[in-house]
């Protein structure tokens, strides 16, 4: 039940981020040149860019909605699934890599039940994997939001992630 | 003029000319993938690299312009090594299936790969294997085998500016695709098929129905009729060798006969019907002057295009089917009745230059029959496949005519196939119409040619007429606005008459025809359709005696109620997110 009442009250918010949507999209209106500087503050807004976004945009800026979700589909910074409230991110540099964070990762797909880019059903995790966050020297390395792991043994992970809500 | 050397050989090319062309000149063919002589070089695939004498690297050939004194090589050993590398990693990560390939035979890479000289495969790529996408009822596209060469995208957003295609996602998962992945048929895809006549490999084809059309063959309770569209009888005898542009109306009616159609009919009667029609349409706007400019309305890639991106010109289309529709029409009644056969019985297949065809065969309002209209839409090619699977050279034929009382036409029917034949075959009959008098001269030079928007002014005993001809979307887009603007601002437009092709060069270039079309091609295919229209006794519309005895037997008048139930359509409001039908 109270589960939703969250989901009902998630959609509501994102409703109401339309109009500011808007808002940003007339200040650039026509302006194909501004195309990722739009999408942008669009996912800055909602946090992923939906369809429904990718349509307005386009329609806004007056550019065709291929090249829109093409420049979207480009970019990695851009995702098209909404993001949970933590995000986790393995890192697969070279030196993570040869001390097991695949390992790591895979531990990390069976237990959230997602793949890399995906989010959890209820929005509590997003996986990503990053290419060197600098942390060589704890390698296996991965990050919560903020918070840096090191020497990461998927053993650890379980409890690791538990610790974020 | 810019003097250099290409393997030695001098040459002297006009400023700013790339290599690749220079190179022709010379006598010597690089090799290349992306490069298409209708687009801009985009220098996407690098095999067209070549040395230039004291410049660092190799360049392509394709994107670097002949420089004064340029000592160029085109197949030194570092040339030659490395396009073999470049196509052996292109050939590393494609679907090599070529004995089951569309295009095998007939394919860019496949002969590319012979002429670097490819003769083990060394490189194992990826490989993975994508879902082919089944979506559209026109066109299927088979990531597997695509080159990411880019000559779809340039077509379709460029040329056509349909914006249908884009390359998503990045690195080795980059897909050339719709947006959101949906698949051709849930998007704005207009199902012209220039894609899949510029595609250099077998990524883009026509969805078959030639198993359909041979299972009906063979059936012994259906009464099979077949009907050609103009552009067909000079393109099918390039299939099996003959010089481009060749005219096979004859060969084409005895090779369709001995592959077993009950009936040999052909579309260009109905092309005489749509002049009937769609004259008559013209003059009563005239005369009211209400909605002008009328626009043509027989290219169905065009027509989804309009209700896409120009669907405030509505109420400007002429509401008559293409010709193709409205043989579909007339043959499960009109034929049915006059030949006593039950329509129930009857398959109505259609051969046409074009992919769109087949989207607009099954448009749901498209059953005026009370059937489906027609049942199978076979592009150019899948009969030309028919035709050598039933052992049948076109080149043998005798030359023999098609079936009463669907099957006679005049010169007129015949240029529909190239861009401002429509428009010049109303213009012949409309002058009759509203004269009673016969135009004197009947070739109207200014709509022909492959110029992209024509425009000509015809005087109708005093009445000017401003009329305006554009083939492919992207020059139809421009003449289009212009009129919205006109209207917009004037409430009327300059022009009275519209005719819109959605391919370049009108049907003869459309996506049905041959592999490998281009500009050149489509020229002589319509040359050769002015030639046939010179050679044949009646050359208006309104002289066909099968089309006379249509209207006093069937449909009383041109435009009368029963010929709008039948020959007359409308349209729809399309999205321009998936091309489907918006509500209201």
């Amino acid at each position: 039940m109270s589960e939703e009442k969250q989901c009902q009250c998630a959609e509501v918010q994102e409703e109401e981020l339309y109009p500011r949507l808007e808002e940003v999209i007339n200040q650039h209106k026509c302006k194909g040149e501004d195309l990722i500087m739009v999408l942008h503050k669009a996912q800055n807004l909602f946090g992923y860019l939906p369809r429904r976004v990718q349509e307005m945009v386009a329609e806004g800026l007056n550019v065709s909605l291929n090249e829109v979700y093409g420049v979207i589909t480009f970019y990695n910074f851009f995702s098209t699934v909404p993001q949970g409230r933590n995000s986790v991110k393995v890192c697969l540099g070279t030196a993570c890599y040869v001390r097991g964070s695949q390992e790591v990762l895979d531990k990390a797909q069976r237990e959230l039940g997602i793949k890399v880019g995906g989010t959890t059903e209820d929005r509590r995790y997003s996986l990503d994997v990053v290419r060197c966050i600098g942390a060589c020297g704890l390698a296996p390395a991965m990050l919560v939001n903020e918070d840096v792991y090191g020497r990461v043994k998927s053993p650890h992970l379980v409890d690791i992630l538990k610790k974020y809500e | 003029m810019i003097k250099a050397t290409i393997n030695n050989v001098e040459i002297e090319v006009p400023e700013g000319t790339n290599i690749l062309w220079a190179a022709k000149k010379a006598g010597f063919t690089i090799p290349t993938l992306c490069n298409h002589p209708d687009l801009p070089p985009g220098g996407q695939c690098g095999i067209c690299v070549v040395e230039i004498e004291g410049l660092p690297g190799l360049k392509r050939a394709c994107m670097t312009p002949v420089g004064e004194g340029f000592k160029v090589k085109t197949h030194t050993p570092r040339v030659m090594a490395t396009r073999r590398q470049l196509v052996e990693l292109i050939l590393s990560d494609h679907d090599t299936s070529c004995l089951t390939c569309v295009k095998n035979n007939n394919c860019e890479l496949q002969q590319l790969a012979s002429t670097v000289g490819i003769n083990v495969l060394d490189y194992t790529g990826l490989r993975e294997k994508l879902p082919i996408d089944h979506s559209s009822v026109a066109i299927v596209r088979d990531p597997n085998k695509c080159i990411l060469c880019g000559r779809c995208l340039e077509v379709c957003n460029n040329v056509q500016t349909v914006h249908a295609l884009a390359v998503n996602h990045r690195g080795s998962d980059t897909l050339i695709s719709t947006a959101f992945d949906a698949g051709l048929g849930n998007s704005v895809c207009i199902n012209c098929g220039q894609c899949v006549v510029h595609c250099p490999v077998g990524a883009l084809y026509e969805r078959s129905a030639t198993e359909e059309v041979w299972e009906a063959l063979h059936d012994p309770d259906k009464f099979v009729v077949v009907q050609e569209a103009p552009a067909v009888r000079v393109m099918l005898g390039e299939e099996f060798g003959m010089p481009v542009g060749s005219l096979v109306s004859g060969k084409m009616h005895a090779a369709l006969r001995r592959i077993g159609f009950d009936a040999v009919l052909d579309t260009n009667f109905a092309a005489d019907l749509t002049i009937m029609e769609e004259g008559t349409e013209l003059i009563s706007r005239l005369t009211s002057g209400k909605n002008l400019p009328l626009i043509t309305s027989c290219s169905p890639g065009w027509i989804k295009f309009m209700e896409t991106y120009f669907h405030d010109m509505i109420p400007h289309m002429s509401t008559a089917k293409s010709p193709q529709q409205m043989f579909g029409a007339l043959a499960k009644t009109y034929y049915a009745k006059e030949k006593g056969i039950d329509p129930e019985k009857i398959v109505s297949v259609s051969i046409m230059p074009c992919t769109a065809k087949k989207f607009e065969c099954q448009r749901p309002e498209m059953n005026a029959s009370g059937y489906r209209d027609v049942d199978y839409v076979l592009t150019s090619r899948e009969i030309g496949r028919m035709m050598r699977e039933a052992g049948i050279d076109i080149k043998e034929m005798p030359d023999e005519h098609a079936d009463p009382i669907l099957g006679e036409y005049t010169g007129a029917a015949t240029i529909f196939g190239a861009t401002g034949g429509v428009m010049e075959a109303a213009v012949r009959s409309a002058y009759a119409l509203v004269t009673g008098k016969e135009l004197e001269n009947v070739e109207i030079m200014p709509v022909r040619g492959l110029k992209g928007i024509k425009e000509a002014e015809i005087d109708i005993e005093g009445t000017k007429v401003k009329v305006a001809v554009a083939h492919s979307c992207g020059h139809a887009r421009a003449l289009l606005s212009k009129v919205q603007d006109q209207l917009a601002k004037d409430g009327k437009s300059e022009y009275q008459f519209i005719e819109v092709m959605a391919c370049p060069g009108g049907c003869v270039g459309g996506g049905g025809q041959s592999w490998g079309s281009n500009m050149a091609k489509r020229a002589r295919r319509g040359e050769s359709l002015y030639a046939e229209d010179r050679s044949l006794p009646m050359r208006r519309s309104h002289e066909n005696p099968e089309v006379k005895a249509v209207y006093e037997k069937f449909l009383e008048k041109p435009n009368s109620e029963k010929a709008h139930k039948l020959l007359h359509t409308h349209y729809y409001k399309r999205s321009a997110v998936d091309g489907k039908i918006l509500p209201g």
